[in-house]
């Protein structure tokens, strides 16, 4: 397809704001043009990104020639606009809206959650209206309750309507309405006195005044006794920052604080509130040790010892092949790498796998195969995607932010989205161009159908077979398509899509994005916690590439692949012993608690008590992500960097086990952090050559795809959990916030 | 339905444009409407083509009747031609502006001629859809309206191909449900599309973007209902009628202290101090004025003594520092209690604010707040200086006029009555009604 | 449930808008007409017609100030007492009423007869002091045309209770 006529970059229009020349795009407003010249017009309605309101009056600037004072949000700039900002009258006006709004606001700051962080105290501070001529009786209501997590405190509200905007433009939730009017107006929720809605908590983290306040952190602390610290959400596989607020070793608020990173200030239920699993009472705190067929609390320095000479004792009767390690979604990479390095240096098997999310290995295969590792797409890029195809998956459920940035291409940026799906996801009902709907289960057919330009069967297609025909002609017509698909498509499937996706039928740089389920699902299967594939996607039976591990890890690897998690799990495989970290087996493959009855020995390291660790001879009370540093890789495939924030007492993390056992086996690893282990998985892992000094500044930074895996082994190996927006596997039962919220009780495939 | 006799008084000094079939039996029926040259406007604008209308009624010095006193022509001339999109054609009924009542018996006794009015506008600026948004408390006007626009579609002046001339326009009334904030336009047009009736960022005007972001022209009942006479009795006679710059006559609506209330059609630029004497019989019980609102009640008041030859029309009575608005002339005579009548007032506007902006929202509960305290006895020496400032932070600072409507009365009685607040803050008590209930 | 008239009459009021969203208010109006107020189930029976969530409809109540949520009396006093009507002695009609159907502003007589309401403008300034009763105009006011409208009301009422003879 030809490229667009690029018209001709429209002239800049050059102004003065306060005497100080700024050149700005048409169109500009004049309270982001000041910004370029470093004033700050003071505002609450106006929010960058949201609809404009006019509403709060505080910027009123004066602009020459004009009678009466201006808004500068809802100003454009033009040619020679001379425009005071700070002038007397300018300064009357905002101390005299602050006035107005502290007329019905109540004194309440000792008490109120804003207080040193609210945007009416610092305006009033600034503007020094502190003083009021109101002697009337206050208009007073009492508090809301919105749901367990939000609450509305109608006298704090100044009426901004940020709330009701981010949850509409933002969310598309909707939720929020007006009720009433003059000074009687208040925001009002969904359904009668309360909200049924996603429980993001955007409208709290947007509210500039304590108006809407959190469930999880009211009346709990002053802001400034918290701890900050940015690191990634532990939950799903799209890697929103978050700021992490700890006073004495406890979480008390998560948001992103600083609004970095892709996700700006966007965080979903469980970035927002999901965190609380981390201080449950229910948490691990010491080692188990089954004694006379009863777990009973031990010490590390007995359990260490306990587990080599158990797993020393199986290799001695079975061989190295007896033995398997279940790997984690949520843990490091640092950690993935050291799991992986424990089984194939040190017990000497390949048997490494844990449950697979999502089918990246066949897209690095695939991309590998087309020569075309360039072409994995970031967050970022799905926000500024001019179409976007999504097959299988529902985001909304499964990849809050990656939905958000799905909204906001096709609301701001006029991006065009394709679904195929085989439930009426939101997304499809809401934003979709063209939504083909399929029988259950038919993604991949649907992918065999449009990859192999031929017609589908009626059977497949739901919603009218001719959808098909239109979804391929109308995409046809787009350019730098962003294809995102969930873990319907898997092994050959991914290859079709692939190549079909390279083809000439897509114009311009299609790009995808392969979804996991969890934090690092993506590095999990990039550190090569698989049994055919060394990191980076190195294939086992590659012999250069065992060479060069086996050189730089000092031991020989066994030449051929090792079991998966599916023969790791069933009895007649011949493992006789089994490691699992930061995985529940037992409930993710839905196995019966005899099913591991033959195992001679079963170590678990876990957060909490789960169906597995109940089978297991050793229970090691791990770390959260909130306890440890390291990096964890997007389902994009985007490294980020994990920063420890607090400890919990007899907890170690994985990395402390990993290292400890190795010791135990006899083997003294060169490394003291989880950053010496980065540094060798930079040097010596294809594909993750990053750069350092822009992980540590806090940014995301993209990897590439290398490495030739073998094709997918068998079926069943690759699902997702199908986690809802309120769960997250096994941690979320013990998040009081997740559960608290009625909307998490719903059937959870659509809460709307 | 109102009460005619005592609506239409009747003067000598009237004009009868708009007026002149008021009191004829059924004169609202399109029977008694075709009798009196009927359509005739409207099959001679079909002639003229929307260039010719425009221009005539620029020329006639037709300014909006609701208040703002624009020019109507002007004000049509401002829709874009050339675009794809639809365009609208409003008239706003929603007349609440307190001390008006003249679009009632417009709608009442002549439907008719605001019906055709509004096709002329309609064709005009290249609309094929109009409404008539009617305030809520209007529901038997509704009808009434209703009705005339069936008779009107009956007749084939509404609908496909109007009297043959393949100009379309179809034609619907919409109730509102009670807000005076509605009567603003781009609050109308929000309202209109199911929406809380609160206003919009200017620019864009509803000129351009409009109802469902489409060019639409926003126009009052009377406004409109003066359109047919224009084209009979062209531009010039109109503009003739009234003075420099303000074509025509008014419908204006005297209320309060006189002995013959009613709403008299008079040419624009009628005296002041003669309407009340001359047309309106003078002050009951041969009190003296205290004081006049010329405009309804968000213009600033007058004096007695500034209304001694004020021609009543937009430029005279703006010159003077208030406004002709919406033709409500409010006579007080001696014993008015003014910090009573300006509570009252700002009673009116805290409960009208539609509470979307700042200064508006908090402003008006403000004003009522410390009036009523004032008014009550318990007064303090800062709040007329108090009242005066908080309308000044009001004033020019809100989205919408309404801000304005309660600043500029708020301003005007603390300016020239004063002495009457400063006067209850110290007695503590209001000194009208210890007179009524010595009197009583 | 709503009469067949009036699903009729708001079939007919949402063909007039190219937005069917736009008929909201009128739909609401002429359905409070009929019920006596905004049910929970006319905002659903609206949501539902004009393809909105029912809190878009809700907002839409809280406000426009006819709009009602609870039932009011059978005859709603309105009575004006902004400026016009202040003038010529709206507040003593007002003060009247309450005396007479002793009830206050936005109460219902416990027979569910008689409600009262102060208003704003009515658009009645030069028959002032005015007052709505429904929506019917009455002008001109004084205490003895209150009276006697009160009186004519009230036989209404009893001549339409059963078992009375008119």
């Amino acid at each position: 397809m030809p490229e667009a006529t690029v018209a001709a970059p429209p002239t800049n229009v050059t102004l003065a704001i306060d005497g100080k020349p700024v050149t700005v795009p048409p169109g500009t407003l004049l309270i982001e043009a000041a910004k370029q010249v470093g004033i700050e017009i003071p505002s609450f309605c106006y929010y960058p990104g949201l609809a404009l309101q006019g509403a709060c009056r505080m910027c009123l600037v004066s602009i020459e020639k004009m009678g009466k004072l201006q808004t500068a949000c809802t100003t454009t700039v033009t040619n020679g606009m001379a425009v005071h900002t700070e002038n007397e009258e300018v300064r009357n006006a905002r101390k005299a809206m602050l006035e107005f709004l502290l007329t019905n606001h109540p004194l309440d700051c000792p008490v109120c959650d804003k207080g040193g962080e609210c945007e009416l105290q610092d305006a009033v501070f600034r503007y020094g209206a502190a003083e009021t001529r109101f002697i009337e009786p206050k208009l007073h209501e009492p508090e809301k309750k919105f749901s367990s997590l939000v609450y509305y405190d109608r006298p704090r509200c100044i009426l901004c309507y940020r709330c009701v905007r981010v949850c509409d433009e933002g969310m598309d939730v909707n939720a929020y309405g007006i009720g009433f009017r003059g000074a009687h107006s208040e925001i009002i929720p969904n359904r009668g006195d309360e909200l049924e809605c996603e429980e993001c908590g955007m409208c709290i983290d947007i509210c500039p005044v304590g108006a809407l306040t959190s469930g999880t952190y009211r009346y709990k602390t002053r802001p400034w006794e918290l701890t900050y610290t940015g690191t990634i959400c532990n939950h799903c596989g799209d890697g929103c920052k978050t700021t992490l607020a700890v006073r004495n070793n406890v979480i008390l608020r998560a948001n992103n604080r600083d609004h970095s990173g892709f996700n700006g200030e966007f965080l979903c239920v469980k970035g927002r509130f999901g965190w609380d699993f981390v201080n449950s009472e229910k948490r691990l705190t010491t080692p188990l040790v089954r004694r006379n067929g009863k777990q009973e609390t031990a010490t590390w320095e007995e359990s260490l010892p306990l587990i080599a000479a158990r797993v020393k004792d199986v290799i001695a009767k079975h061989g190295p092949g007896s033995v398997g390690i279940i790997g984690s979604n949520r843990t490091s990479n640092e950690e993935n790498y050291l799991l992986q390095r424990l089984a194939r240096a040190v017990i000497g098997t390949h048997n490494v796998d844990h449950h697979r999310t999502g089918d990246f290995s066949s897209l690095v295969a695939a991309l590998t195969e087309a020569r075309a590792t360039d072409r994995c797409a970031t967050m970022r890029d799905v926000l500024d995607a001019k179409s976007i195809l999504l097959i299988g998956n529902d985001p909304t459920q499964q990849h809050p932010l990656l939905a958000y940035q799905i909204r906001q291409a096709v609301r701001q940026h006029g991006a065009r989205l394709y679904v195929v799906n085989s439930s009426d996801i939101k997304l499809a009902l809401r934003q979709a161009s063209v939504f083909v709907k399929v029988k259950s289960g038919g993604e991949a057919s649907a992918v065999r159908a449009l990859a192999g330009n031929d017609g589908a069967s009626g059977e497949l297609v739901l919603n009218g077979v001719e959808q098909l025909a239109i979804f391929r002609e109308k995409l046809a017509k787009e350019s730098d398509t962003v294809i995102i698909f969930g873990a319907e498509i898997r092994g050959a499937a991914v290859g079709q899509l692939v190549r079909w996706g390279l083809s000439s039928a897509l114009s311009g740089r299609t790009r995808f994005i392969a979804l996991g389920d969890y934090a690092n699902s993506r590095g999990a299967a990039d550190m090569g916690v698989l049994p055919q594939c060394l990191p980076g996607y190195q294939p086992v039976a590659d012999e250069a590439a065992r060479a060069r591990y086996e050189s730089l890890w000092n031991a020989k690897l066994p030449e051929s692949a090792g079991k998966n998690v599916r023969e790791m799990l069933d009895q007649s495989g011949g493992i006789k012993a089994l490691l699992v970290f930061g995985s529940n087996p037992v409930k993710t493959f839905g196995l019966a608690r005899e099913a591991l009855g033959k195992l001679e020995f079963l170590c678990v390291a876990e957060l909490f008590p789960t169906e597995t660790t109940e089978l297991a001879d050793v229970v090691l009370p791990a770390a959260t992500f909130a306890e440890k540093s390291g990096t964890v890789t997007n389902t994009c495939g985007e490294v980020q960097a994990l920063k420890k924030t607090m400890r919990q007492a007899g907890t170690r993390s994985d990395l402390e086990i990993l290292l400890a056992l190795a010791r135990q086996f006899g083997h003294e690893w060169p490394y003291r952090s989880a950053d010496d282990v980065l540094h060798e998985i930079v040097a010596q892992v294809p594909g993750y050559a990053v750069a350092l000094p822009n992980l540590l500044v806090g940014r995301a930074v993209p990897t590439q795809p290398a490495g030739n895996p073998p094709p997918l082994e068998r079926d069943g190996l690759v699902f997702s959990s199908r986690d809802s927006l309120f769960t997250s596997g096994s941690v979320s039962r013990h998040s009081w916030a997740l559960n608290s919220v009625d909307e998490a009780k719903q059937p959870h495939d659509h809460i709307f | 339905m109102s009460d005619y006799e005592s609506y239409m008084k009747g003067s000598p000094h009237e004009v009868k444009v708009i007026s002149k079939r008021f009191g004829l039996p059924n004169s609202a029926s399109i029977d008694v409407y075709l009798a009196s040259d009927g359509y005739k406007a409207l099959k001679k604008a079909l002639e003229m083509g929307p260039d010719g209308v425009i221009n005539e009624v620029k020329n006639s010095g037709l300014r909006g009747r609701g208040g703002a006193g624009f020019n109507t022509g002007l004000k049509w001339s401002f829709v874009p031609r050339n675009i794809p999109k639809p365009r609208y054609m409003v008239c706003n009924a929603d007349e609440s502006e307190p001390g008006t009542c003249k679009d009632r018996p417009l709608m009442e006794y002549d439907p008719h001629q605001l019906i055709e009015g509004i096709i002329i506008g309609g064709f005009a600026i290249g609309a094929h859809q109009g409404y008539v948004y009617v305030r809520g408390e209007y529901r038997y006007l509704l009808d009434i309206v209703d009705r005339a626009i069936d008779e009107a579609y009956a007749q084939g002046f509404l609908g496909k191909n109007i009297c043959g001339s393949g100009y379309d326009f179809e034609l619907a009334t919409h109730t509102g449900a009670g807000a005076y904030e509605c009567g603003e336009e781009t609050a109308l047009l929000n309202s209109l599309e199911g929406l809380r009736g609160y206003p919009r960022v200017k620019p864009p005007f509803p000129a351009v973007v409009g109802l469902y972001g489409c060019p639409t022209i926003v126009n009052n009942v009377e406004t409109l209902s003066n359109v047919p006479g224009i084209l009979l009795m062209g531009a010039e006679a109109y503009a003739k009628l009234g003075t420099a710059k303000n074509g025509g006559t008014r419908l204006f609506c005297l209320s309060g202290h006189v002995n013959r209330p009613g709403v008299y059609e008079l040419p624009m630029g009628f005296p002041l101090d003669r309407m009340i004497e001359e047309v309106g019989g003078g002050i009951p019980d041969g009190k003296k004025l205290k004081a006049v609102i010329p405009g309804g009640s968000s213009c600033p008041v007058l004096k007695a003594e500034e209304t001694a030859g004020l021609a009543m029309d937009f430029d005279s009575v703006a010159k003077i520092g208030s406004m002709l608005g919406s033709g409500g002339v409010i006579v007080m005579d001696e014993d008015t209690c003014m910090v009573k009548a300006l509570l009252r007032i700002e009673k009116f506007y805290a409960h009208e604010s539609c509470g979307w902006c700042i200064p508006c929202r908090e402003g008006t509960a403000w004003l009522k707040a410390l009036l009523t305290r004032l008014h009550d006895g318990a007064g303090v020496p800062e709040d007329p200086d108090t009242a005066l400032d908080a309308s000044f932070n009001i004033l020019g600072k809100t989205l919408c006029p309404l801000g304005d409507a309660a600043a500029l009365p708020a301003i005007s009685f603390l300016k020239k009555f004063r002495s009457e607040f400063e006067e209850h803050v110290k007695l503590g008590y209001c000194p009208h009604e210890r007179k009524a209930v010595a009197a009583g | 449930m709503l009469s067949d008239a009036l699903k009729a009459r708001f079939d007919q009021v949402i063909t007039r808008y190219p937005v069917k969203r736009s008929a909201i208010v009128p739909l609401l109006m002429f359905g409070q007409d009929e019920i006596g107020c905004v049910s929970d189930e006319l905002i659903e029976e609206i949501a539902r017609r004009v393809e909105v969530r029912p809190i878009e409809v809700v907002e839409d109540i809280g406000y426009y100030s006819m709009l009602h949520r609870q039932p009011i009396g059978r005859y709603n006093f309105q009575v004006c007492t902004n400026i016009s009507c202040l003038l010529r002695g709206g507040e003593e009609i007002l003060e009247h009423c309450k005396r007479k159907l002793g009830i206050g502003h936005r109460q219902t007589t416990p027979d569910g007869v008689f409600s009262l309401e102060e208003v704003e403008c009515l658009g009645a300034c030069c028959g002032a002091p005015a007052m709505q009763v429904n929506y019917d105009f009455h002008e001109n006011l004084t205490v003895e045309k209150i009276d006697r409208l009160i009186e004519r009301l009230e036989r209404e009422v009893r001549s339409q209770e059963p078992g009375v003879r008119t």
